[in-house]
């Protein structure tokens, strides 16, 4: 079995994916980037904690025109976890606006983006439709 | 014309579109000299020089000098993204209240004609081994595997956003927004496109991001625009016709975001122009209800609907409602980009914020010509750079 890493450092593979976010100790506001302080009050220390898998589409778009090398059409899409939003792609649905709904309920998947040199396979995520 | 009070004297914009014949600072030395004729000063009076261009390499501001003008007197180069022109107006306000010149100039140009995606527009290739770089630890480029990069793309999600929040957007609604601004251009001579299109035409032009179609996007093009800035304890020196086509400065405001949840997921356009409109209200004692005419942001049609609601033009929630009504064309009770918008008249990015504000201007000043909005007395220029900044103006025509 080839190795495999995340696409981005807050996606957590294994046998139950799911994203993980740097929450502020003092607030409580999250942040999927590399921190050096919270933006919201200023605080510095951070706790990591699990994203909720489950959300609904709060906006998006589908994507006709994009750089050399984007496969385009595809669906850019923010999802509300449960109160966290996530900037994501839409996947396993047709791009088209009669496909895609506003307030769509979606859970998260896993794509594989590729293999490197070394073999070592990418695995990146995106949002699908629920049944 | 209290002395505290800041006003311009003299503003002009170069028509927008294709210059190819022309470079950065043929274009900003032709907004600059035909701002300071209209004046009626030299470069000799102008105290401070706030200059904006993103695209051009720096140092706009010295090369302008060096073509119109060597006076020895403080540049400030500034970049805000698509609001560096309200950025430059807003430095030249400030050097003026703080007593450090009495007449100031504010200048932004650019160069886009031909220029594709300015955000996301190139994607740089995988590497050949997986390692995670930059603050998301990512292996690869994001764009187009996490979301989307585009501006296109960007302001779609706020539309829709917005449609998701309230009801009542459709592809067709942005499409009818865009149509009028295109409607609009026919009377504007100094707009990159004066074409009225169809519905039929607008919706089924090239998609560019749904549902964004190609006429539904700011227009990449070439521009520059300048606008000369008096006390109003120097405007009162002048010559009576100077002061007669004086426009007041009422309120100048720059915002950023307030943190809030999931403002640096999908940028929120909305608290921050909401913010700088209710400080410009406060300070210039008028309200929406009393605007003649109002120059927004329009870099995408879906982003036309968002600050309708923003600037307060109609209730929270109603932007459609308000849409629908006609309310914002230009017979309507509040016209809304009746220089065809950036949709048509163009947005080369760091003219934008003070082209917006000349336009308001001339309508103030009685001399828009065949658009002219009868007898408008204030106005709203608004613009948004992503990132985000956000400059709100309001204008009055002299009291005389």
């Amino acid at each position: 079995m080839p190795q495999t890493v995340p696409f981005v450092d807050y996606l957590v593979l294994g046998e139950r994916p799911h994203l993980v976010a740097r929450e502020c100790t003092a607030c409580g506001a999250r942040f999927f980037d590399r921190r050096n302080a919270c933006a919201n009050c200023f605080g510095t220390s951070f706790t990591q904690v699990d994203v909720p898998t489950e959300g609904e589409v709060r906006a998006f778009t589908i994507v006709a025109h994009a750089a050399p090398g984007v496969p385009v059409p595809f669906v850019s899409a923010t999802v509300d976890c449960a109160g966290t939003s996530v900037r994501a792609n839409l996947i396993n649905v047709e791009p088209t606006p009669e496909a895609v709904r506003l307030g769509m309920k979606v859970r998260l998947a896993l794509t594989a983006v590729g293999v490197d040199q070394a073999g070592t396979e990418a695995i990146s995520f995106g949002f699908e439709p629920r049944p | 014309m209290a002395s505290d009070d800041v006003w311009i004297l003299g503003i002009s914009m170069t028509r927008f579109g294709k210059h190819p014949d022309s470079d950065l600072i043929d274009l900003a030395a032709e907004a600059t000299m035909n701002a300071i004729a209209d004046a009626g000063i030299t470069m000799r009076e102008i105290g401070v020089l706030a200059a904006g261009n993103l695209r051009g390499g720096g140092g706009i501001g010295q090369a302008l000098q060096k073509q119109v003008g060597q006076t020895g007197i403080p540049v400030y180069n500034v970049a805000n993204a698509c609001a560096t022109g309200a950025t430059a107006i807003r430095v030249v306000h400030m050097a003026l209240r703080a007593g450090e010149a009495d007449f100031g100039l504010a200048v932004g140009v650019e160069k886009l004609a031909g220029a594709g995606l300015l955000a996301g527009g190139e994607r740089v290739g995988d590497s050949a081994t997986w390692s995670p770089q930059g603050r998301f630890g990512a292996v690869g480029p994001l764009d187009g595997r996490i979301g989307t990069e585009t501006m296109p793309g960007v302001f779609a999600q706020i539309g829709m956003e917005y449609g998701h929040r309230y009801g009542g957007t459709s592809f067709e609604l942005f499409a009818r927004i865009s149509e009028k601004n295109h409607a609009h251009s026919t009377l504007n001579p100094l707009a990159s496109y004066q074409r009225r299109f169809t519905l039929d035409e607008i919706m089924n032009d090239v998609m560019i991001s749904y549902p964004n179609t190609r006429p539904m996007c700011s227009a990449n093009c070439d521009g520059a625009a300048a606008a000369v800035l008096v006390t109003g304890a120097a405007l009162k020196t002048l010559a009576p016709e100077q002061r007669r086509r004086a426009v007041k400065i009422s309120a100048s405001v720059l915002t950023t975001d307030p943190w809030e949840e999931a403002c640096q997921v999908l940028p929120n356009v909305n608290t921050l122009t909401r913010n700088a409109a209710r400080r410009a209200y406060d300070t210039a004692g008028v309200g929406p209800e009393d605007l003649d005419l109002v120059e927004l942001h329009d870099c995408f049609a879906t982003a036309e609907l968002v600050h309708y609601d923003n600037l307060m033009l109609c209730p929270e929630g109603g932007a459609v409602d308000f849409f629908d009504s006609g309310a914002t064309w230009r017979d309507g009770s509040t016209p809304v980009n009746v220089s065809g918008g950036l949709e048509s008249k163009g947005h080369p990015i760091s003219a934008t914020g003070i082209a917006n504000i000349w336009e308001v201007a001339t309508h103030l000043r009685g001399e828009a010509g065949d658009r002219q909005i009868p007898g408008a007395r204030v106005g709203l220029a608004h613009v948004i750079g992503l990132g985000s900044a956000c400059g709100v103006h309001i204008l009055e025509r002299a009291a005389a």
